[in-house]
């Protein structure tokens, strides 16, 4: 035990702030976003991951958000394992055919209003799988996505930025 | 030529040897011959009349071989029917068994009676290329869902893959258990945290589970047949995305594929390797620095997560922590934090100079320093201790049945690594990078853990060697064309396992088939062998342990 508390007081904490070029992007998200998710969602804002045919890379990316670095939790994002509790969805592509009823089920399982975010090339477009027989191509093809956030797979930085000008710009959207 | 191949040749018991290549001696049988198009030519590949398939298959287990792939190739191009390959795995050899079926026989004899990977290639070949196994026991369709037409064949030549498939009405036969207190829980495809999709089905009495099915195909995106629309230089980029966390392991094996086929002439510089191609031997060392960095930032995600399933997230925390830095120094020296797409045929174009070499030594310095301490803690927790050991056990004798590779094989009494036992360079015996790799016999989350835990140690010490001994010279030669007809082979350990890509080059010169061997595609079966007599709440721990790519395994 003794060791773990060294270890832990070793580390220290180090969530950073934020690399200037991001940062001043999300303070001004920052500000609105405490805003937006303080009066739309009560201070918190629940995520349901939903991988719909990605090769895995989109998935590492957004657990390192969740990693001490980038601490998304002090957004007051988490993420939930249930779509009944979630606020948004997260889902990365290429939407594969295989997929594409459990995509629509989770969707449908997620209560409304709900936001969804296509993450990755893949997500935005098919990425490098395009349209065929076994892909369908971007989450837009199946679900009507508020926000796309590119890149292979995209930066952490990319992520949480995505996800805070959804939200920040969740009030244009749907009753 | 290959001990496998005189086995094989004696008790078939034909007159032949291997002559010269591409020559068949004089009075050998025109049905058994040795193909004069595979490369590189330290794999063998020998074509035999497909009432053998199965007979040469029961020869080679006898000799103490492994399966390492079984697939189907069409052959229509070429004018002929189609052809189903077995490749074999014994020692430093890796041996190729090809039958030819004319296009309106396609039933081969099924060789999962005698090497049970072979019960899902098997499945697989039959639902996406449309060969038959005589003598399979479940030919229940796998990755082609219920709802897909009975009559698409996707790896068919005459299949157009670019329009969508209409859905149909159908089953899909669960195995069943039956008893009184015997009750059933599905799990997925979409699963409560962030990771791939894919089915579990547990029958399960009260804690314990007597059977687990797993059902895969979720994520398949077609990746074999997008390879054929793709010129031999794209190809690279989609290797790069069949499985994200793999992505260097996979560049490498298809670009070691496509230089086996179209690789320069050896002697100009860097190694002169025996396939008979010449790639700068710079970038055979960066190389291996990706897969080593790969390796290791993978290994410590899944420690973490390991004791985070064990309810001890503050390893988790700390090992994404270290993680975490790792990445951050790929994006800062290579441009990417998975080191995606740096590597090509012909060679890498990210290179490394007297800076970067001393920012990755004085990280290895403090990632090594804080690793260890952590692994103190690791070893010093008993209740982690008492979760991890004697959970999930896939012993030795059924990791050996069922061939499994990579760190689930060196977990369970096998000691199997490609960079030993098929070194290719630079751990071959040219650039002598050497190492060890630990091998465990307990066979649980304890001992596959382990595994990852001294591979990263010897990954840092390679890095090490790699960075103070790393060659001059250039780090990307041109390629020529492959011929047609000809077939590439590599394989690579990436940090899952062994990697197996088998390229064929058409008629034309284009990729007539790739076939992609992820070492998911075998080690699923160890962990369907692995839970039952475990409790459901430690499934997460074991599928953890695993951590096997759903995306590599569905394709």
């Amino acid at each position: 035990m003794i060791r773990i508390l060294r270890q832990i007081l070793r580390t220290g904490i180090v969530t950073e702030p934020l690399p200037s070029a991001v940062e001043e992007e999300i303070r001004r998200t920052g500000t609105e976003l405490k805003k937006a998710i303080s009066k739309h969602f009560r201070r918190s804002l629940t995520i349901r991951q939903v991988d719909a045919g990605s090769c895995n890379g989109c998935e590492l990316e957004i657990h390192a958000i969740n990693n001490s670095f980038y601490n998304c939790e002090r957004f007051g994002i988490h993420f939930t394992p249930s779509p009944r509790f979630a606020d948004m969805l997260l889902v990365t592509g290429p939407v594969s055919r295989n997929m594409e009823i459990a995509l629509r089920r989770t969707y449908n399982a997620t209560p409304t209003p709900k936001l969804v975010v296509a993450v990755g090339d893949c997500g935005c477009n098919g990425g490098i799988f395009g349209e065929s027989y076994a892909s369908l191509g971007g989450i837009d093809k199946v679900l009507p996505v508020d926000m796309q956030v590119p890149g292979c797979p995209p930066t952490p930085l990319a992520l949480l930025n995505g996800i805070l000008t959804a939200v920040d710009g969740y009030p244009g959207r749907k009753s | 030529m290959s001990m496998l191949s005189d086995a094989l040749t004696a008790a078939l018991g034909a007159d032949l040897r291997p002559g010269i290549w591409p020559d068949v001696r004089p009075g050998a049988r025109p049905d058994i011959r040795f193909e004069s198009g595979q490369r590189p030519l330290s794999v063998v590949c020998c074509t035999l009349p497909k009432e053998k398939f199965a007979e040469a298959a029961r020869i080679l287990k006898k000799a103490y071989a492994l399966l390492a792939a079984e697939w189907a190739a069409d052959e229509t191009p070429f004018g002929k029917g189609f052809a189903v390959f077995a490749c074999y795995r014994w020692g430093k050899e890796y041996f190729i068994v090809k039958s030819e079926l004319p296009a309106d026989d396609l039933r081969f004899p099924s060789l999962t009676k005698k090497f049970l990977p072979a019960y899902r290639f098997e499945r697989q070949m039959q639902s996406l290329m449309g060969v038959v196994p005589v003598g399979h026991p479940d030919l229940r369709p796998w990755i082609k869902f219920e709802d897909w037409p009975q009559d698409s064949f996707p790896l068919r030549k005459s299949f157009d893959a670019t329009k969508p498939m209409p859905r149909v009405v159908g089953d899909y036969q669960w195995l069943r258990a039956a008893g009184q207190g015997v009750y059933e829980i599905p799990v997925g495809p979409v699963h409560a945290g962030i990771i791939e999709p894919g089915h579990f089905r547990f029958q399960a009495v009260g804690e314990m589970v007597i059977n687990l099915e797993e059902r895969l195909g979720y994520v398949h995106k077609g990746i074999e047949k997008k390879f054929e629309s793709l010129s031999w230089r794209d190809g690279v980029r989609l290797a790069g995305r069949v499985s994200g966390d793999s992505t260097v392991a996979h560049s490498i094996t298809y670009s070691m594929a496509v230089e086996s086929l179209a690789g320069l002439p050896s002697g100009l510089s860097g190694s002169a390797d025996p396939a008979g191609y010449s790639i700068p031997q710079r970038a055979h060392w960066i190389r291996a620095l990706f897969l080593e960095r790969e390796r290791i930032a993978n290994h410590l995600g899944d420690i973490g997560a390991i004791c985070n399933d064990a309810a001890f997230a503050f390893m988790l925390y700390q090992c994404s922590r270290l993680r975490e830095m790792m990445l951050r120094t790929n994006h800062r020296l290579f441009g990417h934090r998975f080191i995606m797409d740096r590597v090509v045929p012909g060679g890498v174009t990210a290179d490394i100079d007297a800076a970067g070499k001393e920012e990755i030594l004085s990280e290895l310095e403090f990632i090594s320093r804080d690793f260890e301490k952590l692994v103190v803690i690791f070893d010093e927790s008993s209740s982690l201790e008492d979760r991890v050991r004697g959970t999930g056990i896939l012993k030795p004798a059924k990791a050996r049945e069922l061939c499994v590779v990579g760190i689930v094989a060196r977990a369970s009494g096998m000691n199997l690594d490609c960079r030993i036992f098929n070194p290719f360079p630079p751990y071959d015996e040219y650039d002598r990078l050497e190492l060890d790799v630990p091998v465990k016999i307990s066979g649980d989350v304890h001992a596959r853990t382990y595994v990852r835990i001294e591979e990263v140690r010897e990954s840092i010490r390679i890095i090490r060697y790699i960075l103070e001994n790393l060659p001059d010279g250039p780090i990307v030669s041109d390629l020529g064309v492959p011929s047609p007809g000809t077939a590439g082979f590599a394989a690579v350990e990436g940090w899952r396992g062994e990697i197996i890509y088998w390229l064929q080059a058409g008629p034309n010169g284009e990729i007539n088939r790739c076939m992609v061997r992820d070492p998911s595609s075998i080690n699923w079966l160890g962990l369907e062998q692995a839970i039952p007599g475990n409790i459901v709440p430690d499934f997460p721990l074991c599928n953890k342990s695993f951590n096997q790519s759903y995306s590599g395994h569905d394709l």
